[in-house]
């Protein structure tokens, strides 16, 4: 395991050593909920989760670690500790974000750190045992294993992240240190949010139930309703044409018309008719294969990258925003 | 298929099998791959396991399969149900098509069989008979498509190699057994990765999804676009080559690029994934949950050997994997143009019976151009 400073853990809160921490100093919660002099912290970690749920990253003072009492490594725990308490789910996903997004900005200052070799390397420890990604230093910009770049990259959507669009040399992608941080964000945002979802949660500590009580109503701002349009969307058209003109429609253009129409609730038997034009229609094997769809297994609709993948994909501009077929004609209300 | 022609092809594949035993083996770790196999106007037998040579001998001689697959996938438990397998990791395979490669079906090797009144034409929109649109492609041999075939399995090789890091000695190349090639990686560092992830390695082979960025424009600052060098590796010397045909002409070209604008750049680089991108099967690669033709084993859309290619150039595979003897036979053929095996040319055939060797009375049954008499 990384072995980690006062300021390393003021950056990285979440990396195990943080909670073992706040024991090593022989602090209780209650005494968070009752002393006058703490309260300061409670205060602050309810400001961390304020500005997370707005979207920003909650700025570091550093120099308020420098007491007794660093500041924010105790704000942090906290505010895990509040969540806790609230049980919001909506409130832990964007805690963990903006704090993902605020470690970011650390790992990426010490990968280029040249003064300081021990915090360069530091990083480049923390990258590989908490994403399992062997990242090396090469002269200007990193360099990271095709499949362990992979394994992260696909969680993107912009094309920019794609493979294809990337220098790729001998097995290995080169980035810059900026992107190295980014490719790992919505790991470190996961393994931030695993680790509170995970927490046990504590009973409520006296001093504290005005600070939860506050979050849980602003938990409800949050809370998205949606609805949703009955139109198909273009891809699951386009296979409906092909079948219908009798024509050959691939193996993978049934496969997602089968698994649309099937999500969306209907049975194999309304499915099966549709493919009864198809120059290769066998009753028995389209019933066969629509039973194996909708059997235990449970197949899911096929991404909107693999349609493309797939050259099934023709997007119009209700498509800009979704990632599955079957999300097209869902709007916020 | 009819009664007789399932008799002569399960026998005439039993034989195969009987004489060379030697080119079937069950893959490493064959107790984690899952096995499969096809009969004569049968469904699929999946869900198989087998632990030796010897049990996918037996099982050649005790089913008499059209067709015999293994999956490139290692799983916990390969013969229980898809959901309860458990994948571990998978080899990384491609598969390149003649028909991927060539694009447009030639007249010269292709024919069409009309899916409502079974008459089989030369290459029309339409069939003859009975004006239908249901039509089922049969393609004969080609050495052309063959060689453009080939040209792409080189081409594929070497960004495997110098982009992908995959070391060259452990690329195997098979013939399909029908009109491709199968590229197997095993054992590399990609063993491990999922749908997703060999999906990108798929586009990133066929130049799919490429945006202008990567190759230096700027979209806002056109004039501080940095274009590729002719020498650069990777997809940027292949698209440097393209734009400038020759080294000199860089500064001529980007200028021209930068006053055609961003959009324009797009639309061309559009043109070059059909042009210079690999035509590799994406979905072949991308399953990882398929079962793939077993190397030695014979393909019944030809009757011709899927068989290891130990050198690529030198490789033909109407001879190579042609294993079936040329002991003469009767058959009704109606095939109206020529092909050619073992470096013999037959047909065109008329709706008559011919009397032929039997591996190409085998391959025109196979293509559906002919029965036994």
């Amino acid at each position: 395991m990384v072995d980690l400073g006062t300021d390393e853990i003021v950056k990285y809160p979440f990396l195990d050593e943080a909670g073992k921490y706040l024991s090593d100093k022989g602090f209780s919660l209650e005494q968070f909920g009752s002393d006058p002099d703490l309260k300061k912290i409670v205060e602050n970690a309810f400001e961390r989760i304020i500005t997370a749920s707005e979207g920003r990253i909650f700025k570091s003072d550093l120099a308020s670690n420098n007491s007794a009492l660093p500041m924010e490594i105790f704000s942090f725990l906290i505010a895990v500790i509040l969540l806790k308490l609230s049980g919001m789910n909506t409130l832990i996903r964007r805690f963990s974000l903006a704090e993902a997004r605020r470690a970011e900005k650390f790992l990426e200052k010490d990968l280029i750190n040249q003064k300081d070799v021990k915090k360069s390397k530091q990083s480049l420890q923390i990258l590989q045992e908490l994403f399992s990604v062997t990242v090396q230093k090469d002269d200007e910009h990193f360099t990271i294993p095709i499949a362990d770049y992979l394994k992260h990259a696909i969680n993107f959507h912009e094309r920019e992240w794609k493979l294809i669009n990337r220098r790729v040399v001998s097995g290995k992608v080169h980035l810059t240190s900026h992107e190295t941080v980014r490719l790992v964000r919505k790991e470190l945002d996961r393994h931030i949010f695993n680790k509170i979802s995970l927490s046990s949660s504590p009973e409520m500590i006296q001093g504290f139930e005005p600070y939860v009580q506050k979050l849980r109503t602003l938990a409800k701002k949050f809370e998205v309703k949606t609805v949703e349009s009955t139109e198909f969307p273009p891809c699951i058209k386009h296979a409906i044409e092909v079948l219908e003109k009798g024509e050959n429609l691939s193996h993978s253009g049934r496969f997602l018309l089968a698994t649309f129409l099937l999500n969306k609730g209907q049975t194999v038997e309304q499915i099966a008719p549709l493919f009864k034009n198809a120059p290769d229609y066998n009753p028995k094997v389209t019933l066969y294969q629509l039973k194996q769809l909708s059997g235990t297994t449970q197949y899911k609709c096929p991404s909107c990258e693999k349609v493309k993948t797939q050259n099934l994909c023709f997007p119009v501009s209700a498509c800009d925003t979704i990632i599955n077929p079957l999300q097209f004609g869902r709007k916020r209300v | 298929m009819n009664e007789k022609d399932v008799i002569l092809l399960e026998d005439t594949f039993k034989k195969f099998y009987f004489d060379h035993f030697e080119l079937l083996h069950v893959p490493e770790n064959s107790i984690q791959r899952e096995f499969g196999f096809q009969k004569f106007n049968g469904g699929m037998n999946r869900h198989i396991s087998l632990k030796s040579d010897k049990e996918l001998h037996l099982l050649l001689m005790q089913n008499k399969p059209s067709d015999v697959y293994c999956s490139n996938a290692c799983y916990s438990f390969p013969n229980l149900p898809m959901s309860e397998k458990n994948w571990l990791n998978a080899d990384l395979i491609f598969d390149i098509d003649a028909k991927d490669v060539t694009k447009k079906n030639q007249p010269e090797n292709t024919l069409i069989k009309c899916s409502d009144c079974n008459e089989i034409s030369n290459l029309t929109n339409s069939c003859p008979n009975c004006k239908s649109t249901k039509l089922a492609i049969i393609t004969l041999t080609s050495s052309e498509s063959i060689q453009s075939t080939k040209d792409e399995v080189k081409k594929l090789n070497q960004i495997l190699i110098d982009e992908l890091g995959v070391n060259p000695e452990s690329i195997k190349i098979f013939f399909s057994g029908n009109e491709g090639f199968h590229i197997y990686v095993p054992k590399s560092e990609y063993q491990n990765i999922g749908s997703k992830e060999r999906a990108e390695i798929v586009d990133y082979i066929m130049f799919r999804g490429a945006i202008p960025e990567t190759f230096g424009i700027k979209k806002f600052d056109l004039n501080k676009s940095i274009f590729p060098k002719f020498d650069d590796g990777g997809w940027n010397g292949r698209i440097a080559k393209q734009l400038y045909r020759i080294k000199s002409d860089r500064s001529k070209v980007s200028q021209e690029i930068i006053s055609g604008g961003y959009t324009l750049f797009q639309k061309r680089l559009e043109e070059f994934r059909h042009k210079i991108g690999i035509q590799i099967d994406p979905n072949v690669t991308i399953d990882i949950h398929r079962i793939f033709r077993l190397p030695g084993s014979i393909n019944s859309k030809s009757g011709l050997v899927k068989i290891f290619v130990e050198n690529i150039n030198k490789f033909d595979p109407y001879t190579d994997a042609c294993f079936i003897d040329d002991e003469k036979v009767d058959v009704h053929a109606n095939c109206p143009i020529s092909f050619t095996l073992k470096n013999t040319k037959f047909g065109p055939y008329n709706n008559e019976t011919v009397s032929v060797p039997k591996f190409s009375a085998i391959y025109m049954i196979c293509k559906g151009i002919a029965s036994s008499t």
